[in-house]
């Protein structure tokens, strides 16, 4: 099976300062991959550049490519509109609109052009319910996003992600700002989207990325050190930096 | 060491002065507003409000004044308020920091400190004379428009500026252009602001004498077309005062300005708030 996402040695600049330094990295269709690795490591912004979200800062330089199902994401004839609905993103804030908790999901929707009050309705319920929101909420869907507790935001989200169908999704530490029982909620949904879509989270925990993830990446100084299977990665560790980390000697 | 004061009572120092500066700027609030309507209210009633001038306003009422200032307000505020929110979104969003930005930002921050009268001078020169405006609504409410635009522009800048760029972040990524972000998550979320901005603006249009003087003209009727000459209320008032016909009613005049102006502003602060209380949820 080709890999959905191929990175071949990536180094991505902001100004004068070398971020990331030959990333070379496969990732597997509907499948989880975590990214691990201390604070400054270059994590966020390697998915960042898988969206092309670092396009906005004026420093941003980078080489080498990036392939999503076979296609150069950075060529000229990319629209980067379309990389975006097809590669999601949740942050590490929620981030939700400040507006009703219909209208924040049915948000890309409707940027996209779709019209149809019916349609927009079946799709914002589909999403919510794939968010494991759906119960808690469509009671009071007309009510402010803002109004909600920081693990339904983040889970509104997704849902506002997932709403656009994108293929990919990239989560920036999507549970560091929650409570345990929201972390686990999330974690949850993880598990059940991993069927239909290609997920890549980055994670501060490493119980985290043990409990979610097929395939972890760990990242230091901008470099990938060591990736392959979570399992493998975390019990058998090649690089003694590897080790260092998951044993919790530094970062 | 030997303090003088100590932490204590330093505290409750300066707890007092800030407390006393706080409550001396109400006392003159309530005190000048106290003093117009004490003096203005006695002369207003129906008649007042809802008849025609006699005798360049000695008698009578002061509808045609109100009614300037309603139409002159407005023609201010349809041309201020594009132009203005239309400079601070460019400002905010696309110009980023260069020369031409600051001499923008430099440039409001002048036009919004020169004196109302030049204003009023060069209303006079270019719409009334050169642009042949003559003396109307038209041209005093361009004038006016030219000095409530920074007042909107600043206002709007800071309001669109505030918003958390993580709003924008999220629209982006979820493959929204630069523009449907800005009119559906930006804008939205700094209407409150913006809308003070436009208040304020506002409030300077309605209260301005200087900027009027040459350019509106000093009708006795309301103005129907845009060509007409008006009277705003400032502007009577200013007539009824220094040509001495008749203290009492240039009281009520000043009475109906200030009673105008708390309407405005707190009708508008209560809408705002219900907007931000049911785009926050709380």
């Amino acid at each position: 099976m080709p890999y959905r996402l191929e990175v071949e040695n990536l180094n991505v600049y902001f100004g004068e300062s070398h971020i990331l330094k030959d990333i070379n990295i496969n990732i597997n269709n509907n499948m989880v991959t975590s990214l691990i690795g201390p604070s400054g490591c270059g994590k966020s912004t390697f998915i960042r550049t898988l969206n092309r979200m670092n396009d906005t800062i004026p420093t941003f330089k980078k080489d080498g490519t990036v392939l999503i199902d076979g296609k150069d994401i950075y060529d000229p004839d990319v629209d980067v509109v379309d990389l975006r609905k097809k590669v999601g993103m949740v942050f590490q804030k929620p981030n939700p609109f400040p507006k009703s908790i219909f209208d924040n999901v049915a948000y890309g929707l409707r940027i996209h052009g779709l019209n149809d009050k019916d349609i927009i309705a079946k799709k914002v319920e589909k999403s919510l319910k794939e968010a494991a929101l759906w119960d808690e909420v469509k009671d009071k869907l007309e009510m402010s996003a803002m109004g909600l507790s920081g693990g339904q935001q983040q889970r509104l989200c997704i849902a506002r992600t997932i709403a656009v169908e994108p293929e990919v999704i990239l989560m920036d530490e999507p549970c560091s700002a929650l409570d345990p029982i929201s972390t686990t909620k999330i974690e949850d949904q993880i598990h059940k989207l991993k069927n239909d879509y290609t997920i890549i989270i980055v994670t501060h925990n490493m119980q985290q990325a043990t409990r979610v993830s097929k395939y972890t990446a760990f990242f230091l100084h901008g470099e990938i050190v060591e990736s392959g299977l979570t399992d493998k990665l975390f019990m058998e560790p090649v690089d003694k930096r590897t080790e260092d980390y998951i044993t919790g000697r530094f970062g | 060491m030997n303090r003088v004061i100590s932490p204590k009572n330093s505290q409750k120092i300066m707890k007092t002065i800030f407390w006393g500066s706080g409550i001396f700027t109400v006392f003159l609030l309530i005190l000048i507003i106290g003093y117009i309507l004490v003096n203005g209210l006695p002369v207003i009633n129906l008649n007042f409000i809802f008849g025609q001038p006699i005798d360049n306003g000695a008698a009578g009422g002061i509808l045609p004044f109100i009614i300037s200032t309603v139409y002159v307000t407005f023609v201010a505020l349809v041309v201020a308020t594009p132009l203005g929110v239309g400079g601070a979104i460019y400002l905010a969003e696309y110009a980023g920091e260069n020369a031409l930005v600051k001499a923008i930002r430099f440039g409001s921050e002048i036009l919004a400190s020169i004196p109302s009268i030049v204003f009023g001078l060069f209303g006079f020169a270019f719409f009334v004379v050169y642009l042949n405006f003559g003396f109307s609504v038209l041209s005093g409410g361009l004038t006016l428009a030219l000095m409530a635009m920074p007042t909107i522009l600043r206002t709007a800048e800071v309001a669109i500026e505030s918003v958390p760029k993580s709003y924008s972040e999220g629209s982006m990524a979820l493959g929204a252009s630069k523009w449907q972000t800005i009119y559906q998550v930006i804008l939205p979320a700094a209407v409150p602001g913006i809308i003070t901005g436009i208040i304020l603006g506002m409030a300077r249009a309605v209260e301005e004498t200087a900027a009027i003087l040459y350019t509106v003209g000093a009708a006795m009727q309301a103005p129907v077309s845009i060509f007409d000459p008006g009277q705003p209320l400032p502007l009577h008032l200013y007539t009824l005062a220094t040509e001495g016909i008749s203290m009492p009613f240039a009281y009520g005049t000043a009475a109906i300005l200030v009673i105008l102006i708390l309407i405005i502003t707190i009708v508008t602060n209560a809408l705002v708030d219900r907007y931000t209380k049911k785009m926050m949820g709380r």
